[in-house]
């Protein structure tokens, strides 16, 4: 059976590199074909990938505090690339200071995103939820 | 063996190299008027009959050809996204020697498929989606590709999970075109994979092309068999790299060429690649610059203002000779005139945007950790040589003037343009004939070249 595909990186001018593996490296183990862009990626270099890798989503993250100005309007462009049935995703550290994380989370899904992951949410929760969404059974190291 | 002979056959000329191998020399060159459609052969008779009578009659051991005639390899390349697959699917085209005419990305539309069906390809080559990726637009091009009413074999070199499908679509439509298929030209994100493609294109050529362009009688009296001239000038470059990283441009009548043999890594320290990396061994092709054929494109992407300015010869004079010349491409200007002052300048227009397409780029993002440049493409900075080649450089008395234009400039800080390369000229245009000596005697073809270039 093919792998799932999913496109993972961090967005805007962000070079926040370390999360970025860990992500890629759990994902990978849950039994994704991750297909990681790295840090600082732009909104198109997202769409251009999932175009070609016929991926189901797009995993963004943002730990700089811009995440609010870099996401906006990825889901039009999606949509308008021909990608509406590609779901995305973000976590990190959304916004600067300390704010109340069901506003960031309503703030996002505002945007379109379909699932929001302040830092405080174990990737685990993460990997199960977005599992569920997609319809891929995780593959659990024993 | 000793004495080996190149041919070129060019669509106006026919070039001769008589080539010492023993004595790691160059005899003797020569050239005439082809006529491709009386005979291939009367030009390479006359051109050879001149060179015995510089060097007398030698018996050659071994005769090499290379052929850009009728048009060249005029080839169409297809892709998914304008930056990935399609951009993978024009780097094999254009390292196989072909003449680009168009690159398509995404589902072709009924007025790309007139536009192919007019320009006529040689070749076409179809890619698109990484191994596993989607599937929906090859399939749909592929389609597409089969309905175009002119026989013209199609090469198929992407998503590995419905290649095969694309190429019984092509094989079993109405047109039953050839269809070839081979290795996806970019079967992981981001990851180049050209030469099957490139190996497929080359074969072609050997196999149809060489016929379909009249050059039968050519190649039966060659040693081996007759490839694409600017494929010749590629191993040339990329043979002479073991002596240093280089770039060269090659100005036609019609298109410009530039080569770079480099890694392209960046000179900059606060530089991250993005983007396709690109091959050490890099072909460009641009069909729309050009000192003859290529007139109107050119004067529309270097502008008339730009051009009366540099020359500094009246906007009226320049204008006409312009005219003049594209209504009559044969001819050439006097040494010395304003004619070849204006020439001058429109090979150096086309030096100068060739490289700029060439070359990578900068982009300046200023991050909380403070400036830091993108660099997608090649950082061609520190290329130690730059080469001038074609008849507009080679035979103009300003042909380093003319490269200048190639370097990186305070005009444009954020093009990866060479720095300070050495600039030599190719005057006594031996690249194609050491391209084919390669094939044969690499050891020769290098030596000959340091020799010609000083290195």
């Amino acid at each position: 059976m093919e792998k799932t595909t999913i496109v993972l990186g961090v967005i805007g001018a962000d070079v926040h590199a370390v999360g970025n593996k860990i992500i890629d490296f759990a994902f990978t183990n849950a039994g994704y074909n991750i297909i990681n862009l790295g840090v600082m990626v732009s909104q198109e270099e997202f769409i251009e990938a999932a175009l070609e890798s016929d991926a189901r989503a797009i995993l963004v993250s943002s730990l700089y505090g811009h995440g609010e100005i870099d996401c906006r309007g990825l889901r039009a462009k999606c949509d308008e690339a021909g990608l509406r049935n590609v779901r995305i995703y973000v976590g990190g550290n959304l916004v600067i200071g300390k704010a109340d994380p069901e506003m960031v989370i309503s703030t996002f899904k505002n945007m379109g995103f379909d699932r929001v992951y302040p830092s405080s949410v174990p990737i685990e929760t993460a990997i199960r939820e977005i599992s569920e969404d997609l319809g891929h059974s995780v593959i659990t190291s024993n | 063996m000793k004495y080996i002979l190149c041919a070129d056959f060019g669509s106006t000329y026919s070039k001769l190299t008589a080539i010492d191998v023993s004595a790691r020399k160059i005899i003797g060159t020569s050239k005439a008027y082809t006529t491709i459609e009386t005979h291939i052969l009367e030009g390479f008779n006359k051109a050879l009959a001149d060179l015995e009578s510089q060097i007398g009659k030698i018996g050659f051991d071994k005769r090499l050809a290379a052929s850009s005639a009728a048009g060249g390899l005029k080839m169409i390349a297809i892709g998914l996204v304008p930056s990935l697959t399609a951009n993978a699917a024009k780097m094999a085209a254009s390292s196989a020697g072909a003449k680009l005419i168009a690159t398509y990305s995404y589902e072709l539309s009924s007025a790309e498929s007139e536009a192919i069906e007019a320009a006529k390809p040689d070749i076409i080559l179809l890619s698109g989606g990484i191994d596993g990726g989607n599937k929906e637009v090859i399939l749909h091009n592929a389609e597409v590709i089969s309905r175009l009413s002119h026989d013209v074999p199609v090469i198929i070199a992407g998503n590995k999970s419905v290649a095969e499908q694309a190429s019984r679509i092509i094989a079993d439509g109405a047109g039953r075109k050839p269809a070839q298929l081979v290795e996806n030209v970019m079967p992981r994100f981001g990851e180049l994979n050209i030469m099957p493609a490139k190996t497929a294109i080359r074969d072609l050529f050997i196999s149809r092309i060489i016929s379909a362009k009249g050059l039968d009688d050519a190649q039966a009296i060659m040693a081996a068999e007759i490839i694409p001239t600017p494929l010749a000038v590629f191993e040339a470059c990329e043979l002479l790299s073991v002596r240093g990283s280089l770039t060269a441009v090659d100005v036609g009548g019609a298109t410009t060429d530039v080569y770079s043999m480099t890694d392209g890594a960046p000179t900059r320290p606060n530089a991250i690649e993005k983007g396709l990396k690109e091959p050490f061994a890099k072909r460009s092709v641009e069909g729309d610059l050009g000192v003859r054929y290529s007139i109107p494109s050119l004067v529309s992407e270097a502008t008339l203002e730009a051009i009366v300015q540099y020359c500094g010869i009246p906007e009226a004079d320049v204008s006409s000779w312009l005219d003049t010349v594209s209504r009559d491409t044969s001819i050439v200007a006097e040494r010395g005139s304003v004619g070849a002052a204006i020439d001058d300048e429109l090979a150096a227009s086309c030096v100068g945007i060739s490289m700029s397409r060439h070359a990578g780029r900068l982009e300046s993002v200023y991050t909380p950790m403070g400036e830091m440049l993108i660099q997608t493409g090649k950082d061609l900075g520190d290329v130690s040589l730059l080469i001038g080649t074609g008849g507009s450089i080679i035979n103009s008395p300003n042909a380093e003037a003319i490269l200048t234009r190639a370097l990186a400039s305070t005009a444009d800080p954020y093009s990866l343009k060479p720095r300070a390369p050495r600039i030599v000229i190719d005057t006594s245009n031996i690249l194609t004939a050491m391209g084919l000596l390669s094939r044969v005697d690499k050891d020769a073809a290098l030596a000959i070249m340091s020799q010609q270039f000083g290195l």
